[in-house]
């Protein structure tokens, strides 16, 4: 298996090689692949529906409890049927879709990456794997929506994307450092064999929230779900990929997968089947007040989305029945019915349902194709969307839920089928629209995916008993963790359910009659959806570019004192309170000093008193000198002589830099009033307090025992070396001194960097940083982000500006005046300027100026 | 800033660039057991061509150094980098180190080992960032 996941990722960093030899044959080759995949997978068919799991165990990094093992069991045999089955069409779809594109070569890899991760993520055991491929998800995604990335558009909904789902990766990573850390494992099997009752952890509701908010986010539930819909800005076939059977199947995938461990409290129940149907009811209502083919489309996914979390909320036994045959239904239709938009789309140019009729004649397969997948998508008998919809009714009117649910539940189900009314009958049927371009049936391997997808979406609803008994009832077992006694089937009886689905019909045919009329009537709520969560999640961009454009004006000012007094202060601020609150000072002064020390010490006082008040640049650095040599006279004094050499070394040396940094330096001036360096000196005086406190208290209080004893000791015989600092920093410390000579070689590049390269930058040059996450409205004119100097330097240019036009008006005038009155000086004036003059002034000018001309 | 350098400073400094720099090797291998090692060491060689760059120039002491003190820098850290290794191919920790005891011919042993390597990595690594700051400084300046 570990296999299967790596061999995707090496055809993809195949694919460029492929595609310079095969052109556009390449995305059939590569669907190969895919199909060879689902074959495989589908020979352990037999091995699940007898109760088994194939278990494949690969230490990854065992040190930190991270595993490559990969467990195939009924929900992950569903999943990773899906995912190789509908790859490999939407492979061959996009080989046609994207017939003779320059990046065609690019989408494939991105798209086999996005499998390959895909895969990994539904097969992970490790909870650290899994995450790790969650990331390789949200990424490879990113890169798929966005792949048309000269379109503004584009770009901002792969962001959105990825910083909605990114985000939730974020706090799920937390979530599931929790879970291991109450289930005692990394390994999603350990946990689920070991007898902890994680749902009585104390922190079971902290956790919960976590992981649902990176499965929430990722599988586009009510708030997060508005980064779907725009996410259509990818090509067709990625938005058949991703919004049918993969990555927002995640979120869903991993809330069944914890469901055994997580599921089933009152919390569970509550938080999934509320913000289910929540979502289920946006989605149903976004869609139908849609026209475009692939935001109806997506909106639906939404609302499919909705009901799956819904049916995990139920936690019944029935429920998990409905939940494994609704996805295996959503993901087949809802694969046909976006390819099947492409193909409108590509065919006619427009997605624009008003735009579109009686194309059934022109795209015969098309045609049908999509009326079936509608059949499916509105749960009509006989498809396999019926089944599951049957399910979901029933086991909703018998869950743990109340009223106001089932009567959301009921409404999207009524809109749905409005939305599958249009999708079916709008493009195809009633009166021909024309179109720009002469319309023919797609090309067959664009309607291969399609077709075998509607037509298995029929064969599995015409057996039901074989789909459940193959496929959705190992599945709803692995959900549920235990066996579960049932079967599908087509014909319950007449029944609750049964009649409930015959009133959604009859209620959504109807209301797809007057459609135009609705979505006219709906149109009056455009008010409060545009203040929705999409606006919740630009005003939340806008505060980050307002915070980060403060904390930039206050921290990050250019100005290094200010630099140093926030550090220091900082520094003096926590550390100080730690100290006083939390350590009991104890003064200890009995220190028997010898005289040589006490003249040291009065050297080096004197030194760092002289350099804070000299007048002259060069006896500071020598003042400054001095000090560090008393230091270092101080680390011999106390039989430090490494110290004390590095001390001497460095010392030397930083008065070499100093004195070449100075002389490019302007003439000493003393630039801060009093008031500052009084404030400066308090700051440095308050640190120099805190300093000596610490150093004080490091050498009375001992935490724990020393481990210089060991080092000593262990010097000779361990690291055979008598000189136990060099040990230290060569031998027992080195990885902290590999990181240091780092730090230096970082440092000194720095320096050069400085020194060496001046681009011509201006401030403000990066100010359209932000723009890609904000709304277009609010690209800004002028600079996003401009310092307090630099507004009030603008301002004051318009002020000079302003001044310097009034001035010249004035002066233009009274040189009007002038010329007026004396005809002399008249050759600089223009001809509006002489209008009110007398005829002879005028003569005059014209003459004068026409010497000018002349 | 740099007056042609006085006689005095010419002549000390072309006998003291190759006392200091034998000195500092002195000191590098030292290190192990008596006071020194690779950063000590590095320091004392900056200091040797920083003497000679506030003589002769920031030209010269590139003509001298031969090396682009950038080039050092990457050295001392290859150098450092390297010395993790042998550890791991023996199968113990990253960084454990290791120890090759060669005998001279007339009985004396030296003591090849990772953390000499190691060590040289940081003399050439502290080496090399003076170097760079001090020539890039100078550079400058002579402009």
């Amino acid at each position: 298996m570990q296999l299967s996941v790596l061999v995707i990722y090496l055809l993809a960093a195949l694919t460029p090689w492929l595609y310079s030899k095969q052109q556009a044959r390449t995305a059939n080759i590569l669907a190969l692949l895919p199909a060879a995949l689902t074959l495989w997978f589908a020979s352990h068919i037999p091995l699940i529906t007898s109760g088994g799991i194939l278990v494949h165990e690969y230490a990854w990094i065992p040190g930190l409890d991270i595993s490559l093992t990969m467990v195939l069991d009924g929900l992950s045999l569903m999943f990773a049927l899906l995912i190789c089955g509908i790859g490999t069409f939407i492979l061959l779809y996009a080989g046609s879709y994207l017939k003779g594109h320059k990046d065609l070569a690019r989408f494939l890899v991105t798209l086999l990456a996005f499998m390959g991760s895909m895969l990994g993520l539904i097969l992970a055991d490790n909870l650290i794997t899994l995450f790790v491929f969650w990331e390789l998800t949200s990424i490879t995604s990113y890169l798929l929506i966005g792949f048309k990335h000269e379109s503004a558009d584009a770009r901002k909904a792969a962001l959105q994307g990825l910083i909605v789902t990114v985000g939730g990766g974020l706090a799920l990573l937390a979530g599931l450092i929790m879970l291991a850390g109450a289930g005692g494992s990394y390994s999603l099997q350990e946990i689920f064999n070991s007898s902890e009752v994680l749902s009585e952890h104390p922190l079971y509701v902290g956790m919960m929230i976590c992981i649902l908010l990176g499965a929430f986010t990722k599988s586009a539930q009510f708030p997060f779900h508005f980064w779907l819909p725009n996410a259509m800005a990818a090509p067709t076939p990625v938005s058949a990929y991703l919004h049918s059977a993969t990555m927002v199947k995640a979120g869903i995938y991993l809330m069944a997968r914890l469901y055994p461990e997580l599921g089933g409290t009152e919390f569970w129940i509550n938080t999934l089947t509320s913000f289910g149907a929540l979502t289920m009811l946006t989605g149903a209502f976004m869609a139908v007040r849609s026209t475009d083919l692939k935001k109806l489309l997506a909106y639906s996914t939404v609302m499919a989305l909705g009901t799956l979390t819904l049916l995990l909320g139920l936690s019944t036994e029935l429920a998990m029945m409905a939940f494994a045959a609704y996805l295996l239904a959503h993901s087949l239709y809802k694969g046909a019915l976006f390819m099947l938009a492409g193909i409108v789309d590509h065919e006619t140019g427009t997605r624009d349902v008003t735009q579109l009729g009686g194309l059934r004649k022109l795209m015969p397969i098309t045609a049908i194709c999509t009326l079936i997948a509608a059949f499916s998508l509105a749960g009509l008998p006989p498809m396999f969307g019926f089944v599951a919809k049957e399910l979901l009714l029933e086991s909703l009117l018998k869950g743990p839920v109340g009223l106001l649910i089932i009567l959301m539940v009921i409404t999207s189900a009524i809109f749905v089928v409005v939305v599958a009314a249009v999708i079916a009958l709008k493009p195809f049927y009633g009166r021909f629209v024309p179109q720009a371009r002469t319309i023919h049936e797609a090309p067959k391997l664009m309607l291969a995916g399609p077709v075998v997808l509607t037509t298995l979406s029929l064969l599995a609803g015409l057996f039901p008993a074989v789909t459940g008994q193959l496929i959705t009832l190992p599945a709803s077992m692995a959900v549920a963790g235990q066996p579960i006694e049932g079967y599908l089937a087509l014909w319950h009886g007449i029944n609750l359910p049964l009649l409930l689905s015959i009133i959604s019909l009859a209620v959504g045919y109807g209301l797809y009659r007057y459609w135009d009329t609705l979505r006219d009537t709906l149109r009056i709520l455009n008010p409060i959806i545009e203040r929705g969560p999409e606006a919740g999640y630009f005003r939340f961009m806008q505060g980050i570019v307002i915070v980060s454009e403060w904390q930039t004006r206050v921290l990050q000012n250019g100005s290094m004192r200010n630099y140093l007094r926030t550090i220091i202060l900082t520094f003096v601020g926590v550390t100080g309170y730690t100290l006083l609150w939390r350590y009991q000072v104890h003064w200890n002064w009995d220190v028997s000093v010898y005289l040589h020390e006490i003249v040291v010490v009065l050297i080096l006082v004197s030194a760092a008193a002289a350099v804070s008040i000299t007048g002259s640049r060069l006896g500071a650095v020598a003042t400054m000198g001095s000090v560090g040599f008393s230091v270092a006279l101080i680390f011999i004094l106390f039989s430090a002589t490494d110290l004390g050499i590095t001390q001497i070394l460095v010392e030397t040396l930083t008065v070499i830099l100093l004195v070449l940094v100075l002389f490019r330096l302007p003439g000493f001036s003393s630039t801060s009033t009093p008031a500052e360096r009084g404030r400066d000196a308090f700051v440095a005086v308050l640190t120099g307090v805190l300093m000596t406190l610490l150093i004080m208290i490091t050498i009375d209080v001992q935490l724990f025992p020393s481990i210089s004893d060991y080092m000593i000791e262990n010097s000779q015989p361990l690291a055979y070396g008598r000189n136990i600092v060099n040990v230290i920093l060569v031998d027992y410390r080195a990885l902290d001194t590999l990181g240091e000579i780092f730090v230096l070689a970082l440092a000194a590049l720095g320096v050069y960097a400085m020194i060496k390269f001046r681009p011509d930058t201006q401030p403000g040059a990066n100010h359209y940083a932000g723009t890609l996450i904000l709304p277009p409205k609010q690209v800004p004119e002028k600079h996003l982000v401009l310092s307090l100097d630099e507004r009030k330097q603008i301002k004051e240019e318009q002020i000079r500006a302003e001044k310097l036009r009034i001035k010249a008006e004035a002066e233009a005038k009274i040189a009007t005046e002038t010329s007026s009155l004396t005809a002399s000086n008249s050759s600089n004036a223009t001809e509006d300027d002489s209008l009110n003059t007398t005829s002879s002034d005028e003569q005059s000018n014209n003459s004068e100026s026409n010497k000018g001309a002349q | 800033m740099m007056k042609p350098g006085t006689l005095i400073l010419h002549v000390a400094a072309r006998f003291l660039v190759p006392l200091q720099l034998l000195f500092s090797v002195f000191l590098l291998l030292r290190g192990h057991n008596e006071p020194g090692g690779g950063f000590i060491a590095g320091l004392v060689a900056s200091g040797a061509f920083a003497l000679y760059l506030f003589t002769f120039g920031a030209v010269m002491t590139r003509d001298l150094m031969r090396i682009d003190p950038r080039n050092l820098i990457g050295i001392g850290l290859f150098l450092g980098m390297i010395s993790i290794f042998p550890a791991w191919f023996q199968g113990e920790a990253f960084l454990t180190s290791q120890w090759w005891p060669v005998m001279l011919p007339g009985g004396n042993e030296i003591k090849l080992s990772t953390p000499l390597i190691f060590d040289i990595g940081v003399y050439f690594t502290v080496f090399g960032s003076v170097m760079l700051m001090l020539v890039a400084l100078t550079e400058t300046e002579e402009r």
